[in-house]
């Protein structure tokens, strides 16, 4: 199942809020075009496992990490990274679309332009079109590319933010919990998409829904308390998991 | 712990209830079938093949309920598990009983034949795997690997005898051609018997997945 080297090296990583240690001693590998689902209760610490991957976290004041996650063998915390550059080639999908209100071609055309991707007006036109193509929204939204993104139904909203961030070619794709103010054929839709989009990338998933852990990764990281109790293939995880404490989550015996 | 999943649990104890009395149905179908063997009861025998309806239908009940426990409840792990194996189970068990109500019906066409001395093996093929099917019920219930693997060595025993009373009625066919048909009865009587030891030890497989996640043969 594994596809060579993992993209992601993540070695006895501690994170803390000023003094509060949110993560407790994490390693974990993530491989190439896997999908690995991250799953547990309400502050269990996955979410800021997630944000960890791109340096989201750094944004917040009184945060520290320890330990090392290796990119492609490269340390991303190393002094010299550039945050813009991390954040492209790790990008992010949250839980609310948050789609800019623009025009449907220039959120897509945004992160192209800002990093000087494309060359001339053409060269974007094919852009937006893989974008929107990659994410199913193209035949939809082909007439309404003009249009303020906003009016789009929030399923469409989700998928153009994934197509934004697919316009500036990223290796990996964070999800942070994107399908949970979805409706359930919306939901499917983003599921599918992620099937598709594992062929070329690598993503790793937030969900609070298990069964959607089930349906959609490879791989499934449970955490509690701020630990990483079992990370394991998601058949294994969901038949016979190893932990006990896995398993009392996973069939609803927690709390 | 088990708060959360109160409806899930409730629902899953009455197939596990249903699944016993089915299992006790079964037992009772076994025993009375060498019971008609031996006392040549066509009455008894009649009777068996009536309650295999029952058997039949608990059957269907309980896999309807499983299938609408996943549906609703989206088990996974041990729970998955569990559901899986009772379906399994369930299968077994309504194919044990048409063993029994096999033998029924074989006995039925033992009337019109010459009899031949009672083979007491027979009847201890009967107790063996009606105990080999009680024992495999109390072990599903208290989730016993080990005893599920132990209850299984046994289906050895059960292949000797079968063994000698192949042999032992070979021998009656070749020295008295005219008790050819009756012996090729007890024969089909016999090869009922060896065939539930050998479901018994397809539930005691069932016992092993359910609690450990291992799929495999206990006896090959």
């Amino acid at each position: 199942m594994t596809n060579g080297q993992p993209i992601f090296i993540v070695k006895d990583l501690n994170f803390f809020y000023n003094s509060f240690l949110a993560l407790i001693n994490i390693s974990m590998d993530i491989f190439p075009q896997q999908v690995t689902a991250l799953i547990g209760p309400s502050g269990c610490g996955k979410s800021t496992f997630l944000r960890c991957l791109n340096r989201m976290n750094d944004t917040i004041p009184g945060t520290r990490v320890e330990g090392t996650i290796l990119l492609d063998g490269e340390s991303i915390y190393a002094k010299d990274v550039d945050l813009a550059t991390l954040r492209q080639r790790v990008g992010m999908v949250f839980q609310k679309p948050n789609p800019f209100p623009k025009s449907i071609y220039d959120n897509v055309a945004y992160g192209p332009r800002m990093l000087g991707l494309s060359n001339g007006r053409s060269d974007m036109d094919d852009i937006v079109y893989e974008s929107l193509f990659q994410v199913a929204l193209w035949d939809e939204l082909k007439d309404h590319l003009h249009e303020n993104a906003l009016g789009l139904s929030l399923g469409q909203q989700q998928r153009l933010c994934i197509a934004r961030l697919l316009a500036v070619k990223p290796e990996v794709i964070l999800m942070d919990e994107p399908c949970s103010a979805l409706d359930p054929i919306a939901t499917m839709r983003i599921e599918e998409l992620i099937h598709e989009l594992k062929q070329q990338y690598t993503i790793v998933i937030v969900t609070h829904n298990m069964q959607q852990a089930a349906r959609v990764s490879d791989y499934t990281g449970f955490f509690w308390l701020g630990e990483l109790v079992e990370f394991s293939p998601t058949q294994k995880l969901f038949t016979v998991p190893e932990k006990s404490l896995t398993e009392d989550y996973i069939t609803g015996r927690m709390g | 712990m088990h708060g959360l999943r109160a409806t899930f649990d409730k629902e899953y104890d009455a197939i596990c209830q249903d699944l016993l009395n089915m299992g006790a149905l079964v037992e009772n179908a076994i025993g009375e079938a060498v019971q008609a063997y031996q006392k040549l009861d066509f009455d008894l025998a009649q009777q068996i093949i009536k309650n295999d309806e029952q058997i039949n239908q608990l059957r269907f009940k309980i896999e309807e309920a499983c299938v609408v426990l996943i549906a609703t409840q989206q088990p996974a792990a041990k729970d998955l598990r569990a559901i899986i194996a009772v379906m399994h189970m369930v299968l077994e068990l309504e194919r044990m009983g048409d063993h029994a109500a096999g033998i029924a019906k074989t006995v039925l066409k033992m009337e019109e034949e010459p009899e031949i001395k009672t083979l007491k093996k027979i009847p201890k093929m009967g107790e063996l795997s009606r105990q080999m099917l009680s024992d495999c019920l109390q072990a599903f219930i208290k989730q016993d690997a080990a005893w599920a693997k132990e209850i299984a060595a046994r289906d050895d025993q059960m292949d000797e005898l079968y063994h000698s009373v192949f042999q032992r009625l070979i021998e009656i066919m070749v020295d008295k051609p005219n008790r050819v048909t009756r012996a090729t009865y007890i024969m089909w009587c016999a090869h009922n018997l060896e065939r539930i030891a050998d479901r018994v030890t397809n539930i005691a497989e069932q016992i092993l997945f359910m609690t450990t996640g291992q799929m495999g043969e206990l006896q090959a």
